[in-house]
């Protein structure tokens, strides 16, 4: 590639760092203050300084806790974070790709008005169905459990999940399908030997898409799971810093170790969660 | 109740009287020894002072019962806003804790009260004879419908104001005692430089706050506790007062008010740039936290037209109504409403003991005068902590506030008042 | 299809539509009916009240509808501004991302990555970034304007309560901080839509001899029309339920300037008790994201049954 060294490069590139110089200012912040004494935090007119050195104290107590100040720390909500993304995930995953398989090989009566309306389910302003939700919950016993939780991200996931897989089994050729038909296999049968197997990009894309949205939610976890042992790690990190420590340099921490997981699965996936947000647009 | 409570109360009692009288924290040997199992205690103290006090009580209970297990439940979070609603969705799932932490009086008893939720501890009361042991203002303020809801630990007082001497000493002032004074010495204030009263609503409660106490110092203790059973006219004149006198009041406030919190405001007073704060007495534990000392740098007195009486409010433990262990609950509330329970705990946390009989040698010099004052003051109750009215009462008169404190109109804000107390189901 | 089949594959989705029908319509329809109610307190109470709730909050003379109508406005400004950006600087990137750059995975990577961490913590980031801090001890932004000397141009950010018409300043932090947050969903999409220009039609029009801009804004530009009206719906729809990130970074703001129906919604019920009013808000939230999503939907399907 010829690398052309002209004036458009440079207002080109010049743009290019100054977006990202831009983008990157919160995640100074975010890092420098988490290495940062409590002293240095302290004064938020120093918000800008660097650190003066590598302090880790902040992630150790923000990890483990400081048990003189009752702060428990926050290796156990990390932990609930997992204990329920996890099983989710998979499971909306799963659904979802049934689901897909459903909707974009085996259309049946009524199904092209099914699907936009299981679609809607992931555009509701989620507080409207927020207090109807605890209720039930409580009434079915699952107010305040792990397994709530999850069950609601499971359903709520289910239009997203289902929408990408039906638009990523929607390219598998019909021929295959054929093929496959003429062999003798039912609809259990196409799924597992054909669809099945193509499917691992789309369940890369959709676990990434869930993982993250799920890992991040904020409303439903704060108000459903609220004893504090079950707590997934973004209600326990808004815990730190509403409390009256305010120790800035053990909330930032916490929340460079909230962030650590999804940034990572980011990171080194970013391709693939590309995808998934084009999958996850209905393609007009 | 039955008598083998009865017995084992005055026993507790017995005991706990003992204990002090030896003039030793050590228990003389542990009483009760069928009471076993575990206790959970729900609350939002989790750290500083409270958690200290908290712990100090568990000693306390540890002491008088060594095979119950004390379960720490706690929820962090926005002053309490979280472990309301985790309370809320473990009782309405029938999950109660055995005791929880809730500010006594109108907040408890609007709520888990009057949703049958809670049982009655009057009993507990009588039966150690604490009806003596409580200002008569106090029990009414924890009860309804002839019985009492809860018992309260700590009592802090909200309308205070508190100063900075040197800044007052310069200025040739000495502090208001009522509202034409203050608005002179907000005037000489001003001239010098200095902001006269320092107050930070960010989160709005602190305008609440304030504004009780300009309500107090507007129509005195009686009409004041009229407004909470509509037998004062929210839409009368003596409010309309009130709101004249806190638009006044602003004034003289610091510009950034909007931004800061109160303790940043209390800050300001600390640096000498503002001079006054009008604030709860968890002014004192802040003020003492950043090196000053009370009487030396910071003073304090009734805010402007409040002499003589004192709001209060109350962090106390209710026994919810079919609380798991029922009799460990109660033994629990039994040790928060005892004198060696609430010396235990006060102290730590910068509060007085809701009890009037509480070692004053336990107490600073602050404290101390609040006692004095709790014990001969009209005690009425705090709006904007729990005690005069129920949170969804509060809630709305925190909306007015957050028109009022930007707009200052005032009768915009005297007709959301109204609209408030007869939404609340108070007025007509 | 047999007719056997047809009833297997809807067996298979059928958990699906029931709880889907329960958790998503069964629960819209059960606040609706909440929010013709009287319930206001930790009791139940299902008396039916009309449309009371519903006029309170348009009711400019009350409280709540003051604060409503507030709520209203600062979503309206809210989403156009948000739009306006994520669409405008989301375009932009994209094209400078498509003109081979060494090191574009790097670039692309930082622009996207704000979409991997929960608004709860950049909430908290922003915040303390905007903090304006006290007059003599600057913090944030405010804090950088005083050590470049230019202390005239500090301001409250999200605590300062002017207004330009209805149009409340605290909101552009906000606004800020969550264009941050989402500007790569839109520069990944059209950078996407880019891609997916054929080249043969670039290359033709420059053998015809047409600038690169002018490329751009006839050929390729028009071919990304879909995908900007994806982004407004999906963007859209984001902006109208908006309340994870604004909760945390500013909660309601003084004088409720940075207030929006998420918020008041949820203070109003979890803090207030006031469970009608809330369901009436939020049944509200729901129909104007319905004004959005329905039309879009039944407009993109029926393309789609047409191909």
């Amino acid at each position: 590639m010829k690398f052309r060294f002209s004036f458009s490069r440079l207002v080109i590139y010049g743009l290019l760092f100054l977006f990202a110089f831009i983008f990157l200012i919160p995640i100074y912040v975010l890092v420098s203050s988490s290495l940062k004494t409590f002293a240095e935090v302290q004064d938020l007119s120093q918000l800008w300084n660097p650190p003066s050195g590598f302090y880790l104290e902040s992630f150790r107590s923000a990890w483990f806790g400081v048990p003189e100040k009752g702060l428990r720390g926050l290796a156990q909500n990390l932990l609930n974070s997992f204990y329920l993304t996890v099983p989710a995930t998979i499971i909306s995953s799963l659904l979802g790709s049934l689901n897909g398989y459903v909707f974009s090989k085996w259309r049946f009566k009524g199904s092209n008005i099914i699907f936009p309306l299981m679609l809607f389910g992931m555009f509701i302003p989620y507080q409207s169905i927020l207090i109807p939700l605890t209720q039930t919950l409580a009434r079915v016993g699952l107010g305040g459990t792990l397994w709530g939780l999850i069950l609601v991200h499971v359903v709520y996931g289910i239009p997203i999940t289902t929408l990408i897989f039906r638009n990523y089994y929607a390219e598998v050729p019909i021929e295959m399908i054929e093929a496959a038909r003429i062999d003798g296999a039912g609809i259990f049968g196409v799924y597992a030997r054909i669809l099945f197997p193509l499917s691992i990009p789309g369940f890369v894309v959709v676990i990434i898409w869930q993982f993250t949205n799920i890992w991040n939610e904020f409303l439903f976890a704060v108000s459903i799971l609220q004893k504090a042992e079950l707590q997934p790690i973004t209600v326990a990190l808004r815990n730190l810093s509403g409390s009256q420590i305010k120790e800035w340099n053990l909330v930032m921490a916490g929340a460079v170790i909230a962030a650590l997981p999804t940034l990572i699965i980011y990171i080194v996936m970013s391709r693939y969660f590309i995808r998934g947000l084009l999958a996850g647009s209905v393609k007009g | 109740m039955s008598r083998k409570t009865m017995f084992r109360s005055l026993l507790v009692t017995l005991l706990v009287a003992a204990t002090l009288l030896s003039a030793c924290g050590t228990a003389a040997e542990p009483v009760a020894e069928e009471l076993a199992g575990s206790v959970e205690i729900f609350s939002w103290w989790t750290a500083g002072g409270e958690a200290d006090g908290l712990n100090a009580m568990y000693v306390v209970f540890d002491s008088l019962y060594p095979d119950i297990e004390i379960i720490n439940a706690t929820v962090a979070g926005g002053a309490g806003s979280n472990a309301k609603a985790v309370l809320a969705t473990r009782m309405q799932s029938g999950d109660p804790p055995d005791s929880f932490q809730v500010h006594a009086g109108h907040e408890l008893i609007d709520s888990w009260v009057v949703a049958d939720a809670m049982e009655p501890v009057t009993f507990i009361f009588e039966e150690n004879g604490w009806l003596d042991s409580y200002p008569p203002d106090v029990i009414d303020i924890l009860s309804y419908d002839g019985e009492i809801w809860s018992v309260p630990v700590n009592i802090h007082r909200s309308n205070v104001l508190w100063y900075n001497r040197a800044v007052f000493e310069e200025n040739g002032l000495t502090v208001p005692t009522s509202f034409d004074e203050f608005f002179a010495a907000a005037e000489v204030l001003s001239e010098a430089g200095v902001i006269p009263l320092a107050l930070g609503d960010n989160g709005i409660w602190t305008a609440v706050h304030l504004f009780e106490s300009v309500l107090l110092g507007s129509m005195g203790p009686e009409a004041y506790r009229g407004l909470w059973d509509g037998t004062t006219d929210w839409a009368g004149p003596e409010v309309a007062e009130a709101l004249d006198t806190f638009a006044m009041m602003m004034e003289y406030v610091n510009e950034d008010h909007a931004a800061l919190s109160w303790d940043q405001a209390a800050q300001y007073v600390a640096d000498g740039d503002a001079a006054m704060t009008i604030m709860g007495d968890w002014a004192e534990g802040y003020f003492k936290s950043i090196g000053l000392t009370p009487d030396v740098e910071f003073g304090w007195a009734p805010s402007p037209g409040t002499a003589g009486s004192f709001i209060m409010l109350s962090d106390s433990f209710g026994l919810p109504l079919n609380a798991p262990n029922r009799e460990n609950a109660i033994a629990w509330l039994i040790v928060c409403g005892s004198q060696e329970g609430q010396d235990a705990f006060n102290p730590l946390k910068g509060s007085i003991p809701a009890r009037t009989d509480g070692d004053r040698s336990l107490y600073d010099v602050y404290l101390q005068s609040a006692m004095d004052d709790f014990a001969t003051n009209a005690i009425v109750p705090s709006l904007a902590h729990g005690a005069a009215a129920s949170e969804g009462w509060s809630t709305s008169v925190s909306d007015v506030m957050t028109f009022f404190i930007t707009d200052l109109d005032v009768t915009a804000a005297q007709a959301g008042l109204v609209q408030a107390c007869v939404d609340a189901g108070v007025c007509e | 299809m047999a007719q056997r089949e047809r009833w297997i594959a809807v067996l298979i989705v059928l958990p699906s539509i029931l709880l889907i029908a329960i958790f998503v319509y069964g629960f819209i329809g059960w606040t609706a009916a909440v929010s013709f109610s009287e319930w206001d307190g930790i009791v139940p109470d299902y008396t039916w009240a009309g449309f009371e709730n519903y006029n309170q909050l348009f009711n400019s003379a009350s409280v709540a509808g003051r604060r409503f109508t507030i709520d209203l406005w600062n979503t309206l400004f809210f989403t156009i501004f948000f739009l306006l950006i994520c669409i405008a600087i989301g375009l932009l990137l994209a094209i400078l991302l498509d003109q081979k750059i060494k090191g574009e995975g790097i670039f692309r990577t930082i622009y996207l990555f704000p979409m991997a961490i929960s608004f709860v913590v950049t909430g908290v980031v922003w915040q303390w970034i905007f903090a304006p801090g006290t007059a003599s001890r600057p913090r944030g932004v405010n804090a950088l304007l005083n050590m470049a000397g230019l202390d005239s141009l500090r301001w409250g950010w999200f605590t300062d309560t002017t207004e330009i018409g209805v149009f409340h300043v605290a909101l552009i932090p906000v606004i800020i901080a969550a264009a941050w947050q989402l500007i790569g969903y839109t520069m990944a999409m059209y950078l996407a839509g880019l891609r997916g220009v054929p080249e043969e039609l670039r290359e033709a029009a420059r053998v015809d001899g047409a600038t690169e801009i002018y490329i751009y804004r006839n050929i390729v530009l028009p071919i990304l029309r879909p995908i900007t009206l994806s982004a407004l719906i999906f963007l859209g729809h984001i902006s109208l339920k908006i309340f994870d990130l604004i909760y945390t970074m500013t909660g309601k703001g003084p004088g409720f300037v940075t207030d929006v129906p998420g918020i008041f919604m949820f203070e109003t019920t979890f803090q207030g008790n006031h469970y009608a009013q809330g369901a009436a808000i939020s049944s509200i939230m729901f129909v104007m994201v319905a004004l959005v999503i329905v039309p879009y939907l039944i407009f993109s399907l029926r393309q789609e049954v047409e191909i």
